[in-house]
């Protein structure tokens, strides 16, 4: 069974307890995502697979035989960062740095699910097309804790590029 | 900042670059009749200019490698066991199964855990930073429910937190104290911070307070509270021979170091710490019983040891703040003078730890009054080591001080910024030194005008939209300026012109590595990519602990005392040859990467010049800051006027800000992206503590009942709007810098602010924290 982590095969684990963030942390060695707290609370283990944001620390890593995962490695190359990852920094959408991969892999999963129409809590109108307002985006993102309180400085990062259509 | 901002950014570092000019040594102390830094009469440099942090580009990639990331051959899991009652013993302890368990190398218990010492307390030396005076998994005995009491090491965490499940224990239950009550009932006794009694006395204030014309007079309460940073406590620990290597995640890597040694019988340089990066701290990344636990099980087992608490282990064995309840009450005249002000009351301890919760210090300095009367008593419960939670005391302190005010503003039929202004003290009130730089009365005016105060109606309840009324409220923040003893700095100057800079300091997401750079920069007369910054390791020299605020300060001075040091050196290898020949340091000065002689810039050498002449690779200087004498004759503070507009819904009674605003006097603003943000967390910390946040601690068995991020809520998102700061940037003469520090005086007054902004919203006043739905219904 293999899994496709930022474009390379990965042998999935022999032990079925072995959670897809642990997998990922321990197995692989791609601390980038991150641990909070390992039961779906803070969001900081968000990564993508086949483009949607998922809680890593949920999930088993044998259920994902065949899938694309993309974690915060993935995101950038050799042209360098990913706008968003840019668009972090010049923003200072983070301190201590540790919800940050969480934060930006589900902004960009966040943008997809606008894109498809999702409502959230706060559409007006379940049927409409998305508008990212700022109030869709904050609560779209209110599953991210931040504890350093970046939470502006993240609304920004994700309005200039994100919404601009940059990183969809 | 998009890309015109970039454009513009690059243009102004040309004309600086043309405008740079000769920057004079600073002075290494601060002393009545001394001279400011020069740095602060410098307009142009990199110190005010927003520059991004320098471990961005690792953060927000995933690359930045946390304590409890790093990989080492042969590494076991370990997984924690937890006691379930307040006190007692432990009567059977059976780990059979957990020992038969695939995968289990060893669980260690008290009966055999290697031996050692318990660690020193923090507060009974400078060094010590243990969370209390209690030994560690060497006897059977319980001081609290959720004592570690056994640590199962296994080849995978998934087997060691199996193998912990299969433990079983009984225990003899002792009589134990967890109820607020009990604890008051055996006594409170008088709280002692750092070593002083927290203890204030001024004229007869109980007296004057019954003589007063008008008075307010109320019980405030403040509950537990964990700092939550969303990076887990963790180590991974390595023995190397007889050193003790741990990659950590610390505020006190030089105190954690010396503090493990006495542990375990070393000299403090066998210990190793090692914290490049810390996932948030917010006074709780000190040392705990993990860092112990993990040493002593790779000790057993000679093996590296990773040891990563789960959330429930971080609330289990990581103290946060604890619960106070405070009186105040002030007397004044109807005109607004305050004639008296007590401000008392007691903060739950555990009877091992040293950290009653000062909750006088803001009231300390905050008004005149024409007496005074401050106390905060403790009281012992059978509860995990509370301790410093960002701005400790004036967090809590300043939640009953200014809910107070607002309360007397209302009964005087003053404004309340008005009545604040009206007792603003020409010196410290109850020291009586003078103010090192206080310009309050200036954040005030500015925010007021910002915000739109004159907008609000003072008669509650008359704002009403749809089914929201609402209120705005404001409130005094305030934090000490600190600088403790003993910080160092070493600088390596290389011969191709490059600086490095080394400070035993911590990068918390404070931004500390990216402004100890500028400032290097600044003083060397160096541009900033060619100083680099190393920290966060307890084998660079000096002690620079990350709390208090304190960090810019006390480095800066570091910075500045190994600056003269380095310039001495320079000098000395310049030689008779040199354009510099016969300058002392007080004779020069630093630009574009040269000495040059102050009143002469033409006679210059620059530093590639002189240590190529000299055939070095590098000149190497460490120096010790100066005592911190500037405390001594200045009462010097960061100060706030924090602004907050809430809605209460009418139907579920459901609070929500909707407009914070925070103006600042915190002297110098040394990098304004960073401490812009450093200010937002405070406040957004202070929103969470006014509305949800709260530690339940089961008062019937000492449990704490919410262990997690799902039951204890930190605002989200949603609960956080977008909050506005200004500041006043008026350097204080007698800093480094001129600056303050910006850490801890974000959280100060919010929560009182949006209490008083409650108020304006229903008329109703709430004195307990958080603030919940039921008690507005």
């Amino acid at each position: 069974m293999t899994v496709i982590i930022n474009g390379s095969s990965a042998t999935l684990p022999g032990d079925p307890r072995v959670s897809l963030l642990d997998f990922l942390r321990e197995h692989l060695h791609l601390s980038g995502t991150k641990k909070g707290c390992d039961q779906g609370a803070c969001g900081a283990c968000t990564v993508l697979v086949d483009g949607e944001r998922i809680l890593s620390c949920l999930a088993l890593a044998v259920q994902f035989d065949g899938r694309q995962v993309t974690t915060i490695e993935g995101l950038s190359d050799d042209a360098g960062l990913h706008p968003l990852q840019q668009a972090f920094i010049e923003h200072d959408g983070f301190q201590c740095g540790y919800c940050t991969p969480g934060q930006i892999c589900s902004a960009i999963g966040m943008a997809a699910e606008a894109k498809r129409g999702l409502p959230s809590h706060v559409s007006a109108d379940l049927t409409a097309e998305v508008t990212l307002t700022r109030e869709e985006m904050q609560e779209r993102m209110s599953g991210n804790l931040c504890r350093c309180g970046a939470h502006n400085g993240i609304i920004d990062a994700i309005r200039e590029t994100v919404v601009a259509g940059m990183a969809a | 900042m998009n890309i015109v901002d970039n454009a513009k950014l690059a243009a102004q570092a040309v004309v600086q670059g043309a405008m740079a000019k000769l920057v004079p040594l600073a002075p290494d102390s601060w002393i009545p009749g001394g001279v400011p830094d020069p740095l602060i009469a410098r307009k142009h440099g990199l110190i005010g200019s927003p520059v991004s942090r320098r471990d961005g580009p690792l953060k927000v990639q995933g690359q930045a490698r946390f304590a409890a990331e790093v990989v080492l051959e042969g590494m076991v899991y370990a997984a924690l066991a937890y006691a379930t009652i307040p006190r007692g013993r432990i009567a059977t302890l059976d780990t059979d199964a957990a020992e038969a368990a695939p995968g289990v190398v060893a669980v260690m218990t008290w009966r055999n855990c290697p031996r050692m010492n318990p660690p020193a307390v923090f507060g009974s030396s400078p060094t010590a930073a243990g969370p209390s005076d209690l030994p560690i998994l060497q006897d059977d005995r319980i001081h609290w429910n959720g004592q570690p009491i056994a640590v199962v090491l296994a080849e995978t965490q998934e087997q060691a937190d199996h193998a912990r499940s299969l433990i079983v224990a009984t225990y003899q239950a002792d009589p134990s104290t967890t109820s607020l009550a009990a604890a008051k009932a055996h006594g409170a006794v008088p709280g002692l911070f750092m070593g002083t009694a927290l203890l204030n006395e001024k004229g007869d204030a109980e007296a004057t307070l019954v003589a007063a014309p008008h008075r307010v007079d109320h019980l405030y309460r403040t509950p537990r509270h964990n700092h939550n940073a969303i990076e887990p406590h963790g180590a991974t620990i390595l023995w190397d021979g007889d050193d003790l290597v741990i990659h950590d995640m610390s505020q006190m890597v030089t105190a954690t170091a010396a503090t493990l040694a006495g542990v375990f019988d070393l000299e403090p340089a066998q210990v190793r710490i090692m914290s490049p990066y810390v996932g948030g701290g917010f006074g709780g990344k000190g040392l705990w019983d993990h860092q112990i636990l993990g040493a002593a099980a790779a000790k057993m087992i000679g093996r590296p040891v990773r040891i990563a608490l789960s959330r429930e282990g971080v609330f289990r064995l990581v103290g946060g703040r604890t619960l106070t309840e405070q009186r105040v009450a002030i007397g004044a005249t109807a005109d607004g003078h305050f004639t008296a002000i007590v401000h008392s009351g007691i903060a739950a301890m555990s009877a091992h730890n040293n950290m009653p919760e000062p909750f006088i210090l803001a009231t300390q300095s905050a008004y005149a009054a024409d007496s005074f009367k401050l106390s905060v008593d403790t009281v012992a419960m059978n509860m995990l080591a509370n301790t410093f939670m960002r701005a400790p005391g004036e967090a809590v302190g300043t939640f009953a001080l200014e809910s107070a005010i607002d309360e007397l503003a209302t009964e005087l039929g003053i404004d309340p910024i008005e009545l604040r202004l009206r007792n603003e003290p020409d010196k410290d009130p109850v020291s009586g030194l003078p103010f090192s730089s206080r310009h309050i009365d200036e954040a005030w005016r500015a925010g007021a005008e910002a915000f739109g105060w004159s907008a609000r109606n003072p008669v509650p309840g008359a704002r009403r939209e749809g089914e929201w009324f609402v209120g705005l409220g404001c409130a005094t923040g305030t934090y000490p300026y600190h600088r403790m003893p003993g910080a160092a700095a070493r600088i390596t100057l290389t011969r191709d012109g490059r600086a490095i800079v080394e400070v035993a300091a911590h990068e918390m997401g404070m931004g500390t590595s990216t402004t100890t750079a500028m400032v290097a920069a600044e003083r060397l007369g160096l541009p900033i990519e060619q100083v680099e910054v190393r920290y966060g390791d307890s084998i660079i020299p000096g002690a620079i602990l990350a709390g208090g605020s304190q960090q810019t300060a006390a480095i800066g001075a570091a910075v500045i005392a190994a600056h003269h040091a380095l310039v001495g050196e320079l000098l000395k290898l310049a030689g008779n040859d040199s354009a510099l020949a016969g300058l002392s340091v007080a004779d020069v000065g630093t630009e574009d990467g040269a000495l040059c002689k102050l009143d002469e810039p033409s006679r210059r050498e620059s530093y590639t010049s002189i240590l190529a002449r000299a055939q070095r690779d590098t000149i190497v200087v460490t120096e010790q800051a100066s005592q911190p004498l500037e405390i001594q004759h200045w009462s010097m503070h960061s100060h706030s006027a924090i602004f907050v507009e809430v809605a209460v819904s009418s139907v579920t009674a459901e609070t929500r800000v909707r407009r914070v605003l925070g103006s600042f006097d915190c002297g110098r603003i040394m990098n304004p992206k960073t401490a812009r943000s450093q200010f937002r967390g405070g406040i957004i910390m202070g929103l969470g503590m006014a509305l949800m946040e709260e530690t339940q601690f089961d008062e019937r068995n000492g449990r704490i009942m919410n262990p997690s991020l799902a039951e204890y809520h930190v605002p989200v998102q949603m609960d956080v709007p977008e909050i506005d700061v200004i500041w006043t940037d008026i350097a204080d003469p007698h800093t480094p810098m001129g600056a303050h520090g910006v850490g801890e005086i974000g959280i100060t007054g919010v929560a009182a602010a949006v209490a008083n902004a409650i108020y304006n919203a229903t008329g109703k006043r709430i004195r307990d924290l958080p603030v919940r739905l039921d008690t507005l219904l």
